[in-house]
């Protein structure tokens, strides 16, 4: 009677779990073989090249914006570099502009001045609602494509001129002995560094606060500045002006990018101000009390307390907006900005026919940003538990 | 000679000011800095509310057929452009004798919507069943037509139609797609485990854009055959947003406590009817705000399938500014702030409806 229980092979949990994924495996890869199939068949059918070949090819088109050389001879390889720099360059503009925006409106929104906090949720409520292609057409083709011409130019300081052909900065040109300038400022900022971990370690020894700002900062500027007076200012600007139809000299930021920036911060902002909003609200009251029973004034409250505290909560969906922002930069393409997208899986893509391929390198580029990105917020989420206690 | 007091005394406190006047200095002007603050809120409000509502009311054209009757207002909208347009930009280019179909579908829509999202309907339950299993084939041959009604080629959709098209597509197929790669992601199989984090990962990681060029491009290639242009987008759409989808969902399967799935177990239920019994009501229940939220990113999103060649809300709008017929230096401009008040008015609405839920499951849901 007392038989151990015995169940047939084919219904143990075990075999059951090893069959079914090996059936998923077995789909997967079926899957992937018809595609693979299909794809082999249609390129030979349509005479597409294959292979990667093509990134050694001249590409024969130009880019309006490149921060690296590049001419109509470069190759398709050298148009991906191009890409990807563009790229990252709106990213990191956008994600320094957001930044501020984000937490100014942020705080704003906490304000005890009604009208500051209600101004504040308003941006945040209707920036956040509205698609994001649709701020970038307003800035483009609304705002930017209506500005004056080059000859009736916006100007300040007959330096930096704002029409509808962009905005023309003055550009710096380093001259000779501009090197033993930069030596000089590196060695100052080494030598603050060391004055502020010092004033650190001091305080946190013997719990005598020094200021140390004015050091610093004299330390940042002073070996700096008589380095190049005894250079003899080695650095000039070169400043737009007009001549002719257009302006010559000094950077120009291409309408197309500041549209795409402006956007593409104000847009995150409204994002990280309420992750702003949350991180400090999310600090617990008592906090705040126990820092004025302690005696600090506001802003050390606010510096030594609150804002540690909210940091740890700002900072992991912080990171995931920031890897938003240089996702949704690839909407470039939709105004034409020589973005990735744009100079590579749309132009490239079009000239070479070599869909596969282009695809899967420019996904691999975004996807290598993303996972970088995750590996960074999973290093900060381990050090900020491991302080935790 | 009576002594002079050495020391002032302090001032009484203040006695309250008369009503408004009081909190307008308890809260704008409590203090210098406050008050400098509330006039640079001032200005700001200045610069941006009275010229746009000059440009969009005051001084706008409000009757007219063409680009002529706009360029009398040279400072104002051209909100002839949207009312004489108000045709395609609902319908794109659906044939107007048939245009009754996307009529009933948009209406039949809107009905299910509201008998969901009001609190206290009866029979929710049904309701939501039909409008995820039936409304869509019901709207799919009421659009496309079949069954004795006119065929509507995909490529004559456009407008409103098409961005909601897109949008309740997304809604309706991430959703179990994403549940699967959520209970997926959490599985003890490491197969399962690996695909569900490749698939999430893979889709989170790359925008929308480039899975859009995806389908237009690789789709056709992978298949062997030419796809329907619409349904390729609509595939890739409902890929991308299930991989969100998973991660929202995941959201609400970890905050379920371990002792429900002991539970689940000890009542002899197996894993798929632990799941559809015990842990998905309550994990879908918590995760619900963040579902709604998940939504409002979708419908903002399907307007880059103008990126790809559809005229979309905002693809139509676009190009219909640039038609030479109704060119003005407002008509884009005036188009955006028609299309952008849709959309604004879609997504806050539900936001404040995950609002709204957020706060009667936390009154109701947690102990």
């Amino acid at each position: 009677m007392a038989t151990p229980l015995r169940i047939a092979w084919w219904r143990r949990r075990r075999t059951r779990d090893l069959l079914f994924q090996a059936a998923l495996i077995a789909g997967v890869l079926l899957l992937f073989g018809i595609m693979a199939n299909n794809a082999i068949q249609t390129v030979e059918r349509q005479h597409i090249a294959t292979g990667f070949g093509f990134l050694d090819h001249t590409a024969g088109f130009d880019v309006v914006q490149t921060l690296v050389r590049y001419d109509e001879t470069s190759t398709y390889g050298r148009v991906l570099l191009v890409g990807i720099l563009n790229t990252l360059l709106v990213a990191a503009i956008g994600i320094v502009l957001a930044t501020l925006l984000g937490f100014l409106v942020g705080i704003g929104q906490l304000s005890s001045n009604w009208l500051v906090a209600r101004l504040a949720r308003s941006f945040v409520e209707i920036v956040r609602n509205l698609p994001l292609l649709l701020q970038i057409f307003f800035w483009y083709f609304a705002v930017l494509r209506a500005l004056p011409g080059p000859r009736e130019s916006w100007g300040v300081a007959d330096a930096v001129f704002l029409n509808n052909r962009g905005l023309y900065l003055p550009a710096p040109v380093a001259e000779s002995g501009f090197g033993f300038v930069m030596l000089a400022f590196a060695a100052g900022a080494i030598a603050s560094i060391f004055m502020f971990l010092r004033a650190k370690a001091v305080r946190e020894r013997t719990g005598r606060v020094s200021p140390v700002a004015p050091g610093t900062t004299a330390l940042l500027v002073v070996p700096a500045l008589l380095a190049s007076a005894a250079a003899g200012f080695p650095m000039s600007f070169s400043v737009p002006a007009l001549s002719g139809f257009n302006f010559q000299g000094g950077i120009v930021v291409l309408p197309e990018m500041m549209a795409l920036v402006v956007a593409l911060a104000t847009y995150t902002a409204s994002y990280i101000a309420e992750i702003v909003r949350a991180g400090i609200e999310g600090v617990a009251r008592g906090q705040t009390e126990a820092a004025q029973a302690l005696g600090l004034n506001r802003g050390q409250m606010l510096r030594l307390v609150i804002v540690p505290q909210a940091m740890r909560q700002i900072i992991p969906p912080l990171t995931s907006q920031y890897l938003n922002l240089t996702k949704n930069s690839s909407l470039a393409v939709a105004i034409a900005y020589p973005d990735l997208v744009s100079v590579f899986a749309g132009t490239t893509l079009s000239q070479t026919g070599q869909a596969i391929e282009i695809i899967a390198i420019t996904m691999a580029v975004y996807l290598t940003l993303s996972l970088l990105t995750s590996a960074f917020m999973n290093w900060y989420n381990a050090r900020v538990a491991l302080t935790e206690r | 000679m009576a002594n002079a007091p050495t020391k002032a005394s302090r001032p009484p406190p203040r006695a309250p000011l008369p009503g408004p006047i009081e909190w307008l200095r308890e809260n704008l002007f409590s203090s210098w800095g406050n008050a400098a603050l509330t006039v640079v809120a001032l200005l700001i409000l200045y610069w941006v509310v009275v010229p746009f509502v000059r440009w969009a009311f005051i001084d706008a054209a409000w009757t007219g057929t063409g680009r002529d009757d706009c360029l009398a207002f040279e400072n104002g909208a051209c909100w002839p452009f949207v009312s004489e347009r108000i045709g395609q930009i609902i319908y794109g280019f659906y044939d107007v004798t048939e245009r009754w179909r996307v009529d009933l579908t948009l209406i039949g829509l809107a009905l299910g919507l509201l008998w969901l999202t009001m609190p206290g309907m009866p029979g929710k339950r049904p309701v939501g069943a039909v409008m995820v299993l039936a409304y869509p084939l019901i709207a799919f041959v009421l659009l496309a037509g079949g069954f004795g009604l006119e065929e509507v080629p995909t490529t004559r959709w456009g407008g409103l139609l098409m961005t909601l098209v897109v949008a309740f597509t997304g809604i309706v197929a991430s959703l179990p797609l994403g549940i699967l790669l959520a209970l997926g992601r959490r599985s003890e199989l490491p197969v399962v485990k690996g695909l569900s984090v490749a698939f999430i990962e893979l889709w989170r990681g790359v925008p929308l854009v480039t899975v859009l060029f995806m389908a237009a491009n690789m789709l056709p290639l992978f298949v062997g055959l030419s796809v329907n242009k619409l349904l390729a987008a609509l595939i890739a759409v409902a890929l991308f947003s299930s991989a969100y989808m998973a991660e929202v969902i995941r959201g609400g399967l970890q905050a379920i406590p371990k002792g429900q799935y002991e539970a689940a177990a000890a009542m002899g239920l197996s894993y798929w009817r632990s799941m559809a019994f015990v842990i998905l009501p309550q994990a879908l229940r918590l995760s619900l705000p963040n579902i709604v939220g998940n939504f409002i990113g979708l419908l903002k999103d399907t307007s880059l399938i103008s990126i790809i060649g559809f005229f979309d809300l905002l693809g139509i709008v676009q190009a219909g500014a640039t038609d030479p017929e109704w060119a003005t230096p407002n008509t884009a401009l005036t188009g955006y702030a028609f299309v952008g008040a849709v959309f604004w008015a879609m997504c806050f609405g539900m936001s404040r409806y995950a609002t709204h839920l957020e706060g009667v499951l936390g009154a109701g849901g947690r102990r």
